[in-house]
């Protein structure tokens, strides 16, 4: 078997020297009527790589590909242009087959990327200071929640219409198990969220109030308004980022006054992956850092003065911490932070505008091509790369219809809000700079097709 | 045994030959040991090494109090500058495609790179999660197909796919005992677990609201079965059970507890960290077990990437499966593995689902990885890989325990891993400097100070795919620093001399959380 190095005489001589006899005595603690006598019974032998290659090559090619084929999904996974670098690099053994930085002396490479990577996403968030990463997006928002319960001391959680819904669902789930009181609506069909209905919601037993901006329908809520309402009772802003090139366009939610933001990286360097692996990101006020939950990296010395890096505060942490750890969680999504991290680094700033600016003005292409289909609107004002087109019919048989003529025209809220039937008619429509005029004019005259 | 010094020569005594100290050097590179600065020394603010196909023309009007002001505020760098960035950086870490990884725990094996090309299949790698299933049918298919190999291969009845990393898969398991249990309208509230477990265990079990009781292990290593016994009640929910233990040693009785958590009305939940031992060998179901998390990364070998993604689906059993999370996938009566989403839930018979864990159906590009590396080795290749781990880790065990104490020696064969306390070294000397001596040997370190149950306990974790020359080079090398650390080499305590970094300041990276670059004028 090719993944093991052993001979058959290397194991005789390996257990001459540990004093067996046969392997199976080393398994003498296995109970006998229990130990298996040989392989497991209908599964199958080991395989060549060429055969394995084969069965893969054969599954995956029962998929359409986003590449393949005009492609306007978003709603918390979006595709854009990972340079060819990007996936070098990761692939570089020293990267890919190492283990979490316990050992600093000889781990210096990947706790230096997680130090540009945390100062990257603190200034992508526009917070203080951000942590070496979380899952993905959804359980980082839980993991905010959690968070401003254990700073306000406080338990009930208002959760935005415009949140999106498998957060508001992981946030529900939690929520059972804690005894936090978590108010979540689906959203209304309107041009614009409705900030006054939720400033109005705000109590003085509200521990959060969680905002995603751009919201589930690509509206943008008025961040500061709310922060501003939120800490009048005493209660944090937690902001939700699913889309994070949106924010080479617009402010970033900790400069809007947002207390812990958190966001969903996918979107820089990782790619779709069918919903994972993803990378949570997760910032906030410098002033709440030891209730943070997740790895920090933090700058020192070493023994001869010179700067390096470390995994720091880990007294927060369940393996020092145990049942009085501030989260269970004990990885970080390291490979996609650093996938994350060094498409950022090609960007700069300056190109994450540019493909910001890229990604809407294809949008509203997109939307000006859709609104001339007759019975198409389109809800949102204002947008930045992603918005809701309201169908005269039901969204759900139309985004099939779409797919068995070649085109991935978007995401139906139906899929999303199973029993919403008055969201039934809503498309999301997502487009980046990887959007071709071809792509629009060919959703376009689809939908045309599809809806005469 | 091979020879690896001959020349004598050792970390602390300076260069080879003259004994003089190495001279600094003007860039503080050493030769090939690079130096490396951050990001937002080396770029410029509006450099980029991006092209883009055209300009865009100004946002729209409505867009205009949500603009920023300008761009956010990274630098950028050239293609070949980030690629040399990268490079640079990469060469400091010390990885397993460098040599043996021998932390307990952490079964860190070889990832093959056939698995890399097959996550990279445009099928996998480039769809989308809210795609339509009719679009996805191949991805579905791998995921069915991966449920199914980590049902067969635990015994047990059904899997939740979703969770992200070993700790979500715990707490995983931990929600659908307390949704089993409330569904019964049985309200439970303690959770117990072994003084040697992971963290994680009583870290999951406080964030599932039970408490946490603590029971003691016995003098060989093991749980304590009597005082589990005498602690079960109507209040016990469940027990957290590590199989392998963290001690490397099977639980011998895990049956006969199970049994009596059974009796009582409670459930077992086992981590599975260390499944890699007796994957083929032994199924946690016949065991008893009721829910089980599967590391992927650890036993099918996706790759740690410097920590994380993980991927911990988690096996139920039959009791326990209607109350999984969605999406989630289980055996139907044709005998078939099925995908299960909020939509069919009522008429899949899962109405009973504890809800949703997290966004989309888990991690995909960890189950492409994992299916490829299953199918590799086959029912009878896993087998292999079980014996094999075992072998090396008691060849390891056997081979100094002459010279490093190991307490559970006298326990019998160890199963994935071998244990070493602190005993015996000299006085001042302790498990860190044997540690950081590995390090100028040219090894990563074994897991240190845990378990929490042994005196400076240092594990050792093989994994199959280290040959006997590798191991016996490893071997001598620890020998060697075993031997100095009980007499009292005080050269010992200066390691690492020779890594990229001496030992870092630790306590002034927690006292002054430096936690992000700051421009040194602003």
């Amino acid at each position: 078997m090719r993944y093991l190095p052993l001979s058959d005489a290397d194991r005789v001589d390996m257990l001459a020297v540990i004093g067996a006899g046969h392997v199976d005595e080393l398994f003498a603690d296995v109970p006998a009527d229990v130990r298996l006598a040989g392989p497991i019974a209908g599964l199958p032998l080991h395989a060549s790589e060429m055969a394995v290659e084969r069965h893969m090559a054969k599954l995956s090619a029962k998929n359409m590909s986003a590449g393949s084929a005009p492609f306007f999904l978003g709603a918390g996974a979006y595709r854009h242009h990972v340079p060819a670098s990007v996936d070098h690099l990761i692939q570089r053994g020293e990267f890919l087959t190492a283990y979490t930085p316990y050992q600093p002396e000889i781990a210096q490479g990947t706790l230096q990327v997680l130090f540009e990577f945390q100062t990257q996403v603190a200034r992508l968030l526009g917070t203080d200071i951000a942590n070496a990463s979380m899952y993905d997006g959804s359980t980082a928002c839980w993991e905010a929640i959690a968070m401003a319960g254990r700073i306000t001391r406080r338990d009930a959680v208002l959760l935005s219409s415009g949140l999106h819904p498998h957060y508001a669902q992981t946030a529900l789930t939690m929520a059972k198990f804690t005894g936090d009181k978590v108010n979540h609506t689906a959203p209304a069909l309107s041009a614009k969220p409705d900030d006054a209905a939720l400033i109005a919601a705000i109590g003085d037993d509200t521990s959060c109030v969680v905002v995603q901006y751009p919201d589930i329908l690509g509206r943008i809520p008025d961040l500061a308004a709310i922060a501003e309402a939120a800490h009048a009772r005493g209660a944090l802003l937690v902001a939700v980022v699913t889309e994070p090139v949106a924010l080479g366009l617009v402010e970033s939610p900790g400069a809007l006054g947002a207390d812990i933001v958190v966001g969903e990286g996918q979107a820089l360097g990782v790619g779709l992956q069918f919903g994972g692996p993803y990378l949570g990101l997760f910032g906030c006020r410098e002033k709440f850092v030891r209730q943070m939950p997740g790895r920090l990296c933090g700058e020192t010395v070493d023994a001869e003065g010179k700067r390096g890096f470390v995994l720091t505060l880990s007294t927060r942490e369940q393996h020092i911490r145990r049942e009085k750890a501030t989260s269970n969680i004990c990885t970080n999504a390291g490979l996609c932070a650093l996938a994350f991290s060094i498409h950022m680094t090609l960007l700069g700033g300056e190109g994450l505008s540019r493909m910001a600016r890229l990604s809407h003005a294809r949008s509203r292409e997109t939307a000006e091509r859709l609104g001339k289909i007759a019975g198409v609107a389109i809800l949102n004002t204002s947008w930045v790369n992603e918005f809701t087109a309201v169908l005269p019919v039901d969204a759900r048989p139309v985004v099939r219809a779409l797919a068995d003529k070649g085109v991935l025209g978007g995401v139906s809220l139906g899929r999303l809000y199973p029993g919403e039937g008055a969201l039934g008619r809503g498309l999301l429509v997502a487009t980046s700079e990887c959007t071709t005029r071809e792509d629009i004019e060919a959703l376009g005259s689809t939908l045309e097709e599809v809806l005469a | 045994m091979n020879d690896m010094n001959p020349s004598g020569w050792r970390p602390g005594m300076g260069n080879a030959g003259d004994g003089a100290p190495a001279s600094p050097t003007f860039t503080g590179n050493r030769g090939l040991q690079l130096e490396e600065a951050l990001i937002f020394e080396l770029g410029r603010m509006g450099g980029c090494g991006v092209d883009f196909d055209e300009e865009a023309p100004e946002p729209m009007a409505t867009l205009g109090q949500h603009l920023r002001a300008a761009p956010v505020a990274l630098p950028g760098l050239s293609e070949p500058e980030a690629v040399r960035h990268y490079t640079r950086l990469s060469r400091q870490n010390y990885a397993i495609d460098l040599g043996i990884f021998p932390l307990g725990s952490c079964t860190m094996k070889h990832n093959p790179r056939l698995d890399e090309r097959v996550a990279r299949m445009p099928g996998f790698a480039d769809v989308h999660p809210l795609q339509p299933q009719e679009t996805v049918r191949g991805a579905l298919d791998v995921i069915n197909q991966l449920a199914f190999w980590l049902v067969e291969l635990t015994g047990m009845h059904g899997v939740a796919m979703t969770p992200k990393a070993g700790a979500h898969g715990e707490l995983c398991g931990l929600l659908c005992i307390r949704a089993a249990h409330e569904a019964k309208g049985d309200a439970r509230e303690v959770v117990l677990v072994p003084e040697s477990a992971h963290g994680t265990n009583p870290a999951t079990a406080a964030f599932a609201g039970y408490r946490v009781e603590s029971i003691p292990g016995t003098a060989d290593g093991r749980v304590d079965v009597t005082a589990f016994e005498a602690r079960l009640g109507p209040d016990v929910a469940a027990v957290m059970i590590t199989n392998p233990n963290t001690c490397g040693l099977f639980e011998r009785d895990l049956r006969r507890i199970a049994d009596a958590v059974h009796a009582a009305g409670a459930y077992v939940y086992c981590d599975g960290a260390n499944f890699n031992a007796i994957v083929g060998k032994v199924r946690p179901g016949d065991l008893g077990v009721d829910a089980m998390h599967i590391n992927l990364h650890k036993t099918f070998s996706t790759p740690h990437g410097g920590g994380g993604p993980g991927s911990g689906p988690v096996v139920l059993s039959e009791a326990l499966s209607p109350f999984g999370p969605l999406p989630f996938t289980a055996k139907t009566a044709d005998g078939m593995v099925h995908l299960v989403e909020e939509e069919d839930a009522q008429t899949m018979g899962h109405a009973q689902a504890f809800g949703r864990m997290a966004a989309f159906h888990g991690q995909m590009g960890m189950f492409t990885r994992a299916l490829a590396y299953i199918l590799s080795h086959g029912a009878d290749g896993l087998r292999q890989v079980a014996e094999d781990a075992v072998l090396n880790a008691n060849y390891v065990l056997r081979s100094l325990e002459d010279v490093l104490d190991a307490p559970f020696a006298a326990s019998g064969p160890c199963m994935h891993e071998a244990l070493f306390s602190d005993h015996g070294l000299a006085e001042g000397f302790s498990t860190l400097d044997v540690a950081k001596g590995l390090i100028d040997e040219g090894f990563h370190p074994m897991t240190v100070y845990f378990p929490l149950v042994v005196h400076g306990a240092m594990l050792v974790e093989p994994t199959e795919t280290e040959s006997k020359a590798g191991l016996d080079q490893f071997v001598g090398a620890l020998r060697s620093l075993a031997e100095r650390a009980r007499s009292g080499d005080e050269a010992l305590k200066t390691a690492p001399c020779l890594a990229p970094r001496r030992r870092l300041d630790e306590t002034l990276a927690a006292r002054k959380p430096r936690l992000a670059w700051k421009d040194e004028a602003g």
